[in-house]
């Protein structure tokens, strides 16, 4: 034990405890308390066990950047795995729990893995066990299998619930003048004076204080510097993190709304995902402290020692009775002198030879040992840090120089600018070797970096930066402004000394690079003996930097490590292109609402309650709910399609056909317009006809088809499948709009402004009749085969009649206005019930084409010519249209080419699979000869039938047997091939 | 996210727009010879750099537009409505 709780100090509230549990344990902290910062107070030193080697680890950082002390928070449903302690703020009932360990972090079985290093080093997934006696021995069996499960299983992180997410998230969307990441001295600064000089300002902090820096610092108080931002209007998120900046700087934010609170309300989003659109970005991300690689530098107890500063001077927290603090750099010493001040005794390690008299002078009086040209060697203690041995600098490198007892060690090597942001906008970044850090490279957008993230390290200057990338930003938006100077990089008193990892000859060290993922010096330098030169390789071998802190921790330091080994210098071996998100980002928060039945939108027809009602069950086509089939007592889909298809071929049935697309085209060239989209003559179409007509694409492939109906000279009424309705509307946009603006013609979707009910069946016409103010409209003299007429039905309703088929029966297609939808199908309902008729489904509906040979999307799927689907005759020879010059591709014109066929089984009694491919009888292997589409039962034919595609079509294969191979779910069926007009081939039913 | 203004409604999110394509392809006569065709079909530029693209502003204005970006940065250099006499009579509105 530890770190403890001083009794005075830090920005959290003692006047207040909040109860939380470890582990099934309780215990208390306060508000302003990370779990981080109360586990700690509460003499907790082992939070977590690593991935690899199951090593217990503790709390390394304060901040985002942790690798040490990831949790699971929650239960059940709302498990979250891999939280940072560090980040979590506390609140009253938070349950945490370790991770990865058995049975728990403090006593891990899978501890042994340590022992086992060797089958974990570099690589580790490619050469598990190879060579390897006994495991070797398992190669080839089931065994060998087993390993790898085995590995799984021991190497991990936290566990995500597998049950659904009981919380909902949301999408937001913003637009600002200016939008500063970070609300620290810069942020602050640059978004007060942004928005005094009348800009609309965004400023998003990831932690749930504002103040960054400032919070760490003992005397600032930046609440003032808050407030007056606040009153200057400036927009402040905090728990808010910029994640991503994207193209034309729209930045991502993912804002924690409800994860800090005890019982947030049910009408609060868990997560609100931002998508901010700012005119110019202020970069004040902050820079975060690098570790050095020593000796188990992973033992609980060794920390950043800026963070160790953090638990003081915010937290309250002393990080250790007896401290060691090891530094490259002058940043450690005013955290030195304040943990010697509140009670600690403190020995501060300078890796630097000579310490000048000034620098020295900032200790004080208070009372730190200072050891220059000292290193860690190595953390002793196999739980919890007890002592360190020391490195003293000798020449160029290092020997062993005695040990000294500490519950404390404190790390400090150097600073990384947060240059994430700027890199999602593919700014490299570029090495500073006098700072030895990335800086931030020069970008062509309106972003401008201040603070640290500049590599400023000094609180004034910070601040100044701020105001100068503020009057910058100003500056870029059009606005006068007084130039401010940009503060130049650096700031300490003396240069820091490149240390990236402490070695002594003769001395077998475990020096982690990337704690997270367990990646050891000793693996780069393993991955370079191995031939892997480039960083990016380096990275993927040994997963250094893939853990989810992406190398914030280790990154620089396993540059450095792999541009030794190759003899360069950091810049040479270049560094790894962070990419969005900078912190994790919750599958739930991308998803937002679009989840459950908001998955995608979902489109019902006007009579979706009426078909409800009368049983209908209904099935998706696309976005369409539609009516699949109307079961009664008794009967499944089976049953009920068969019986809803001879109700239409012997008396009459209704179907909803309201999803099909319906496009006005009007104007004085519309019948021209049609006659270029549709391959058939559509210019001498009279008023009061329709047609069906084929569409081609530019390459001549089929596009789609359905029918137009002419309403009056100039006033078209095209329908098309269902499928490509938006397809069609897009493509005669795109013409009229890009190819021939000549033309005066005008499009319009109409397909949600009518209902459509087709009626099939021998008694159609009579059930039409009935519901019509003119009843005698409808004889078959008056309104023959492809007639469109537009009429009353009883009771003033306005609607368009065709007389269509797709069933092959005599056949209408009657519309009203959506309104009138409901009391359309009640009146043509009302006739055919009488009549002993049906509704029906689009199973049904889907068997009467197959028995008629009509094709549908499954035949048109794109690869198809108007020949291929057998209606080459309809094609006009007397004129050019879209497509007619490339479907006379030879290609296209093979005979031999798959042509629409009908299939019947040569077992009358059999059933096949749409799906299947046909194969010749003597050669069941390969693409076969075709393929088919779709099969039904046939109730006409008293058989199982089915469409396809066959090389050469129906009379190529007259008298021959091929197979429906179906290997993996039916086997193969002998089948023989026919005309694909299978049922009525002349016609007469629809014409009669 | 890329912003294009759309001539007809002002800047916004591409994912309000869908892309069509290439905008420098000039579609033959309709009885034009096949290998026009074809070239016109299937030939393209992979550009470096800027280049023109038909979009259409599909959850907006419906407008086809010709647009000019720059397939490394992004940046959008120009956004014109596809049909002459649509672009006429906005810019007559100005």
């Amino acid at each position: 034990m530890s770190a403890t709780r001083l009794a005075s100090g830090g920005r959290i509230d003692r006047t207040q405890a909040l109860d939380f549990s470890w582990d099934d344990r309780q215990y208390q902290g306060h508000p302003g308390d990370t779990l981080a910062s109360a586990l700690l107070a509460s003499g907790e030193q082992i939070l977590a066990r690593s991935f690899k080697y199951h090593r217990p680890r503790g709390v390394m950082s304060a901040g985002v950047e942790e690798s040490g002390a990831l949790v699971t928070v929650g239960s059940h449903e709302r498990r979250d795995p891999n939280v940072r302690a560090t980040t979590c703020e506390l609140f009253d009932g938070l349950a945490a729990h370790g991770q990865n360990a058995w049975p728990s972090v403090r006593f891990d079985v899978n501890a042994l893995n340590g022992l086992f290093g060797r089958f974990f080093s570099a690589g580790f997934y490619y050469k598990t066990f190879m060579g390897l006696p006994p495991f070797e021995w398992g190669r080839g069996t089931g065994l060998w299998m087993q390993y790898e499960k085995l590995i799984r299983k021991a190497a991990g992180m936290g566990e995500a619930s597998r049950a659904p997410d009981p919380d909902s998230y949301e999408h937001a969307h913003g637009f600002c003048d200016l939008l500063v990441v970070g609300a620290g001295p810069a942020g602050l600064h640059a978004a007060l004076s942004a928005a005094e000089a009348g800009l609309d300002v965004w400023l998003v902090e990831q932690d749930f204080a504002l103040g960054g820096d400032y919070l760490n610092q003992p005397d600032a108080d930046p609440d003032e510097l808050v407030a007056r931002a606040e009153a200057a209007g400036v927009r402040i998120l905090r728990r808010t993190t910029a994640f991503g900046l994207y193209d034309n700087l729209v930045a991502g934010l993912l804002e924690r709304v409800t994860d800090h609170l005890p019982n947030p309300g049910a009408q609060l989003p868990r997560q609100r995902f931002w998508y901010l659109r700012p005119r110019a970005v202020v970069l004040a991300s902050g820079a975060i402290e690098r570790h050095i690689a020593f000796g188990d530098n992973d033992r609980p107890g060794v920390m950043g020692a800026a963070a160790a500063r953090s638990y003081l001077n915010r937290f309250g927290v002393l990080a250790g009775q007896r401290v060691v603090i090891a530094s490259n750099n002058d940043s450690a010493y005013a955290g030195a002198a304040e943990l010697a001040r509140a009670g600690a005794s403190v020995s501060l390690l300078d890796a630097r030879q000579t310490v000048s008299e000034e620098l020295r002078a900032t200790l004080g009086d208070s009372g730190v040992e200072l050891l220059s040209g000292s290193a860690p060697l190595r953390a002793n203690g196999a739980k919890g840090v007890q002592g360190v041995e020391i490195a003293s600098a000798a020449g160029s490198g290092w020997r062993a120089d005695g040990a000294r007892p500490c519950d404390a060690l404190l790390v400090s090597g150097g600073w990384s600018p947060v240059v994430n942001l700027l890199s999602h906008r593919g700014v490299k970044p570029v090495w500073d070797a006098e700072l030895t850090c990335f800086v931030p490279g020069d970008s062509e957008e309106n972003i401008f970096v201040a603070g640290s993230a500049a590599g400023i390290w000094n609180t004034t200057a910070c601040e100044q930066s701020g105001r100068a990338a503020a009057a910058r930003a100003i500056a870029a938006l059009g606005q006068s402004t007084a130039v401010v100077a940009m503060p130049a990089r650096g700031g300490w008193q003396q240069p820091i000394q490149p240390l990236y990892e402490v070695v002594v000859d003769g001395e077998k060290l475990k020096s982690f690079v990337d704690p997270q993922h367990d990646v050891t010096a000793d693996d780069v330098r393993l991955a370079h003996r191995e031939g892997f030169v480039s960083v990016e390789h380096l990275k993927r071998y040994t997963t250094l930097g893939m853990a989810n802190d992406q190398g914030k921790m280790g990154n620089v330091i396993g540059l450095a490590l792999m541009a030794d080994a190759l003899g360069r210098e950091i810049p040479e071996v270049g560094t790894t292109t962070f990419r969005p998100p900078y912190t994790p980002v919750s599958i739930g928060a991308l998803t937002g609402r679009n989840s459950g039945e908001h998955f995608r939108c979902l489109r019902r027809t006007p009579m979706h309650d009426w078909n409800l009602a009368r049983g209908g069950v209904m099935t998706m086509a696309g976005l369409w709910h539609r009516p699949w089939y109307y079961p009664r007592a008794g009967e499944g889909l089976g049953e009920a399609y068969v019986r809803e298809a001879t109700t239409v071929r012997e008396t009459v049935g209704l179907c909803d056909v309201s999803s099909l697309g319906k496009i006005a085209i009007q104007g004085p060239d519309a019948s021209t317009l049609l006659n270029r989209v549709y391959s058939n003559a559509f210019a001498k179409l009279p008023v009061g006809k329709a047609r069906y007509g084929i569409m081609l694409r530019d390459d001549g492939i089929v596009m789609d088809d359905g029918t137009t109906w002419r309403i009056s000279e100039d006033d078209f009424f095209m329908t098309t499948t269902t499928a490509n309705a938006a397809k069609v509307m897009v493509w005669l946009e795109e013409l009229l709009q890009t190819r021939w603006p000549d033309l005066k013609v005008h499009v319009s979707s109409v397909s949600d402004q009518w209902g459509g009910c087709a009626v099939a069946g021998p008694q159609s016409r009579e059930c039409i009749a009935a519901c019509l103010e003119d009843p005698q409209m409808m004889d078959n003299e008056a309104f023959p085969f492809m007639g469109v007429r537009e009429t009353m039905m009883t009771g003033g309703i306005p609607c368009r009649i065709a007389r269509i088929s797709f069933s092959g029966e005599r056949a209408y297609e009657v519309y009203v206005g959506a309104d009138h939808a409901e009391q359309m199908m009640d009146m043509l309902w009302a006739q055919a019930e009488a009549r002993g008729g049906c509704l029906y489904g689009l199973e049904a509906l889907g068997t009467l084409r197959i028995e008629k040979g009509h094709v549908t999307g499954a035949e048109l799927d794109g690869r198809v010519s108007i020949e291929d689907a057998g209606l080459g005759g309809m094609a006009s020879q007397k004129k050019s249209y879209i497509g007619s010059v490339m479907q006379q591709r030879p290609e296209l014109l093979r005979e031999d080419r798959p042509r629409l066929v009908g299939i019947f089984p040569k077992d009358r009694s059999q059933t096949f699979n749409s799906g299947s491919i046909l194969c010749a009888a003597e050669r069941v292997e390969g693409l076969g000869e075709g393929w088919i589409t779709g099969v039904t039962h046939s109730p006409a034919l008293g058989h199982w039938i089915g469409l396809g595609f066959v090389r050469g079509g129906h009379q190529a294969w007259a008298g021959k047997t091929l197979v429906a191979a179906d290997p993996v779910r039916k086997g193969n069926i002998e089948v023989e091939v026919v005309s694909p007009h299978m049922f009525d081939p002349s016609g007469e039913r629809m014409h009669g | 996210m890329i912003r294009i203004p759309c001539p007809f409604c002002g800047e916004r999110d591409h994912s309000e727009f869908s892309y069509g394509g290439d905008g420098s392809i000039e579609y033959p006569e309709l009885d034009a010879p096949a290998e026009q065709w074809h070239d016109a079909i299937f030939l393209r530029d992979n550009i470096r750099g800027m280049q023109t693209e038909t979009w259409q502003h599909s959850s907006g204005c419906r407008l086809w537009l010709l647009v000019e970006r720059d397939t490394l940065s992004h940046e959008i250099r120009s956004v014109r409505p596809a049909h002459a006499g649509i672009a006429q009579a906005l810019e007559a509105q100005r």
